[in-house]
């Protein structure tokens, strides 16, 4: 545990956000440059801990969106509100737009109507493709490619080095955030929240739920209900950084009632991503692999991109989407409980966080207190993971490496187990540096990788010494 | 900055890499260089600390850690650049390597390639369940060891039949640790019979053939392993699971180069004199095809570099100019 995980001295806030993933990540940053004193509490040992670390890393235009919908009005605003303040926190953003490819004539015939509901989402530059155009900019998609749309500013971005850096904001500008502190009690006295986590004690005025896999139950916790959490997995295929010759841009397929189906995506990391299944459970926190959805998945991507069959498979991955038994997001304000639930932010999350953070302060500021935006606030910046822009190891003087295949050096592992929001777990590790994620998973670095950690995370790895071995 | 020139770059300080710059050497190569990535020299046979090596190309047995030694003493007063890891190869014979003073750009009129191999992990293998930490290669394994100092597990199973398996295991009771069991898809093993029952009478670990499993089960760490085995499934209770074998040319920088790889080897594709359809790129030892011992490594390593100073001179006799 670090000093900055302590419980404050005075565990009082104006508000709290309970779940430290990129949507508790982005509330935290805007509540905190609105001016409140504000604390986050997240029941892993590292910020990410559940659903936000296993996504697909698209900033989405919400062209496919359900039109009028909240989540199509905060994907908007989220998206835009990155691509505003993305260079002041040095988060990149690698422009590869998409292609949404008809394999069937059945597929062709919905294209008209994907195209018409694109435009009336405010996505104007979105236009058909004939197959010909659509075979010259992707070279290497299957013959049986029919026609598609292209998708203007459908971008990768970094999934995790972006809910770092709006917590990174937070920090600097005065919040507090409290690592393994589950809330176990919410109780509302004298008009502030009162909550007992596994960490310690704190009240707030206000708090803004962000639990994602576990909205409800918070919900249950402060005696409020009025819908279900239905997780919904989804498995990923990640193949080597030599695939990615492959793949100028995102391929989508023709979406279906239930998913978006199987995408192509190159990864901000230089990877190419295949993925997500959609598979409901009810387990809320393990997120299991199985052989025949991978080899499902493979076996798409190489339908759709030939020549991806001779890639090697880099990493396989599983997440959970924390959908609800609603259509839309759920934000519910109480004004009177000083309470914002923020629920059921399905895939589109990372997309929209930033959104999801200006309307919640919004709520805020409109209906329960008066806020003032700090004059002017911190802007840190976090390290660049991306493969398009220089990394550590190129400058000057810094090419020590420890992960070979992902060229991570022994300063960025210094990094990121120090400063404000140090790792808390090897998972935070990896999400900091992308350590132990390149093609040999850690046969070279994973033992120096935890040498370097020892002792040094809230949750270590079970290694041990060898002298206590026996 | 101006890229460095030199006659020969080799990529990889393991015993093919090494081997060959001593032979280069011998043979009064010009500006030699070699280039590995990690921060010590002698290859992955600086973690396999048990016996076995040195014998086909220095007549001695040792263990690996002793004949990297060796290796590394042979290749004294040689340019042997450490921390520097080759980030791509250009036709004809320019390098961009990440360095401990940054990226540098090298310019080689010959290159070799002896960059070994590793270990198919597990997410390649397409293995079902949950990622508890745990689950890890022969490899890493034998670095938390012998490198570090550290154990990962104490009860975990070792997935594959192959020699590297049965050194999983020696490397695993070295540290105290009691391996569960070796489990082999398989009917047969990989490795020499005799392997099989050492492993059992000698080790106490049992050798489960066809074995296909299931899935991995644990949250923060391995807690088992489901097989399937004669029609049966099976829980065997574990705290790791070591993926071994399965070999993989450490060549992904050859994939991106037009030479390209072999896509049933996945290594790169060399004529009889080593050389890959890049007339200044060589490639020799594992990353060929994958494992053989370290000592025709060795041997394939001195072989190329024999072909490569030969070529230089033959270049220098048509006049072609030094680079």
């Amino acid at each position: 545990m670090t000093i900055s995980d302590l419980p404050q001295p005075s565990p009082h806030f104006d508000l709290a956000v309970i779940g430290g993933g990129v949507v508790g990540c982005a509330v935290l940053r805007a509540a905190t440059l609105a001016g409140l004193g504000t604390l986050l509490l997240e029941r892993g040992p590292d910020i990410l801990s559940g659903a936000s670390k296993g996504n697909s890393g698209i900033l989405h235009t919400a062209f496919d969106a359900p039109p009028a919908s909240l989540e199509h009005r905060l994907m908007q605003s989220g998206r835009r509100i990155y691509l505003d303040i993305r260079e002041r926190l040095g988060l990149p953003l690698l422009e590869t737009d998409a292609v949404l490819v008809a394999w069937s004539q059945a597929e062709a015939e919905a294209l008209p109507g994907i195209l018409e509901k694109g435009r009336k989402n405010g996505v104007r530059e979105i236009r058909p493709v004939a197959s010909e155009e659509l075979h010259r900019r992707h070279p290497h998609l299957a013959g049986s490619a029919l026609a598609g749309l292209l998708v203007p500013g459908e971008h990768v971005i970094d999934p995790w080095s972006a809910p770092l850096a709006y917590a990174h904001q937070a920090l600097a500008n005065g919040a507090a955030i409290w690592r393994q502190a589950e809330v176990t009690r919410c109780e509302r006295n004298d008009g502030r929240w009162h909550l007992t986590t596994r960490h310690g004690t704190c009240s707030a005025g206000i708090v803004i739920a962000c639990a994602g896999n576990f909205s409800d139950r918070v919900e249950a916790l402060a005696g409020r209900g009025g819908f279900a959490i239905r997780p919904r997995k989804g498995q990923f295929v990640v193949l080597d950084k030599t695939a990615r010759r492959f793949l100028p841009s995102i391929v989508l397929p023709v979406p279906t009632e239930r998913t978006k189906g199987i995408v192509l995506c190159p990864t901000i990391y230089g990877n190419v991503l295949i993925g997500p299944t959609a598979e409901d459970q009810d387990d809320r926190e393990r997120a299991t692999v199985d052989r025949t959805s991978l080899e499902h998945l493979l076996a798409e991507g190489v339908r759709m991109v030939p020549a991806l069959a001779a890639e090697p498979v880099t990493a396989v991955y599983a997440g959970l989407r924390p959908a609800s038994d609603r259509s839309d997001y759920v934000i519910d304000c109480s004004p009177a409980d000083g309470w914002i639930t923020v629920a059921g932010i399905r895939s589109t999350g990372l997309t929209a966080a930033l959104g999801i953070a200006e309307h919640v302060v919004c709520l805020v500021g409109e209906h329960i207190r008066a806020i003032a935006a700090l004059p002017s606030p911190l802007w840190p910046r976090v390290p660049n993971l991306a493969e398009h822009l220089p990394r550590d190891h190129q400058r000057p003087g810094r090419g020590d490496l420890v992960c070979l295949c992902e060229t991570v050096t022994r300063d960025e592992i210094e990094a990121a187990l120090t400063g404000p929001l140090p790792a808390g777990d090897l998972g935070g590790l990896k999400r900091r540096t992308r350590a132990l994620m390149g093609r040999c998973q850690g046969f070279n670095c994973l033992a120096e990788v935890c040498a370097l950690a020892e002792g040094r995370l809230i949750a270590s790895p079970p290694v041990a010494s060898l002298g206590h071995a026996a | 900055m101006q890229p460095e020139r030199v006659d020969l770059a080799i990529i990889g300080a393991g015993p093919a890499g090494l081997s060959a710059a001593r032979e280069a050497a011998r043979r009064g190569i010009g500006r030699l260089v070699v280039l590995e990535r990690e921060s010590e020299a002698g290859g992955t046979v600086r973690h396999c600390g048990h016996l076995g090596f040195g014998m086909l190309d220095l007549a001695r047995l040792w263990t690996g850690p002793t004949y990297a030694a060796a290796l590394r003493q042979h290749a004294r007063g040689l340019d042997v650049r450490l921390g520097h890891a080759v980030t791509a190869i250009e036709p004809g014979g320019r390098l961009t390597v990440s360095t401990p003073g940054g990226e540098r750009w090298i310019e080689a009129a010959r290159i070799l390639l002896a960059t070994g191999i590793r270990e198919m992990p597990r997410a390649a293998r397409f293995v079902s369940g949950g990622r508890p930490f745990g689950v890890l290669t022969t490899g890493a394994l034998q670095r938390f060891i012998y490198l570090h100092g550290r154990l990962p597990c104490r009860r975990p199973v070792v997935v594959g039949t192959e020699l590297v398996s049965f050194s999983a295991i020696l490397t695993l009771r070295h540290a105290g640790a009691k391996p569960v069991a070796i489990l082999g898809e398989g009917e047969r093993l990989d490795a020499p019979s005799l392997a099989g029952p050492f492993a059992r009478l000698v080790l106490g670990v049992p050798v489960l053939k066809g074995v296909v499993i299931e899935q991995i089960e644990g949250g923060d760490r391995v807690e088992a392993v489901t097989v399937i085995r004669q029609g049966l499934r099976q829980r065997i209770a574990c705290d790791g699971v070591i993926f071994s074998g399965g070999w993989v040319p450490e060549a992904s920088l050859m994939r991106l180069h037009p030479a390209g790889v072999d896509p049933a080897t996945g290594g790169p594709v060399v004529d009889r004199d080593l050389r890959t359809s890049d007339a200044a790129l060589f490639a020799a030892g594992n990353v060929r095809f994958g494992v053989r011992s370290s000592g025709r490594c060795a041997l394939e390593g001195r072989a190329a570099a024999r072909r490569i100073v030969d070529d230089l001179r033959r270049a220098h006799s048509r006049g072609v100019p030094a680079p």
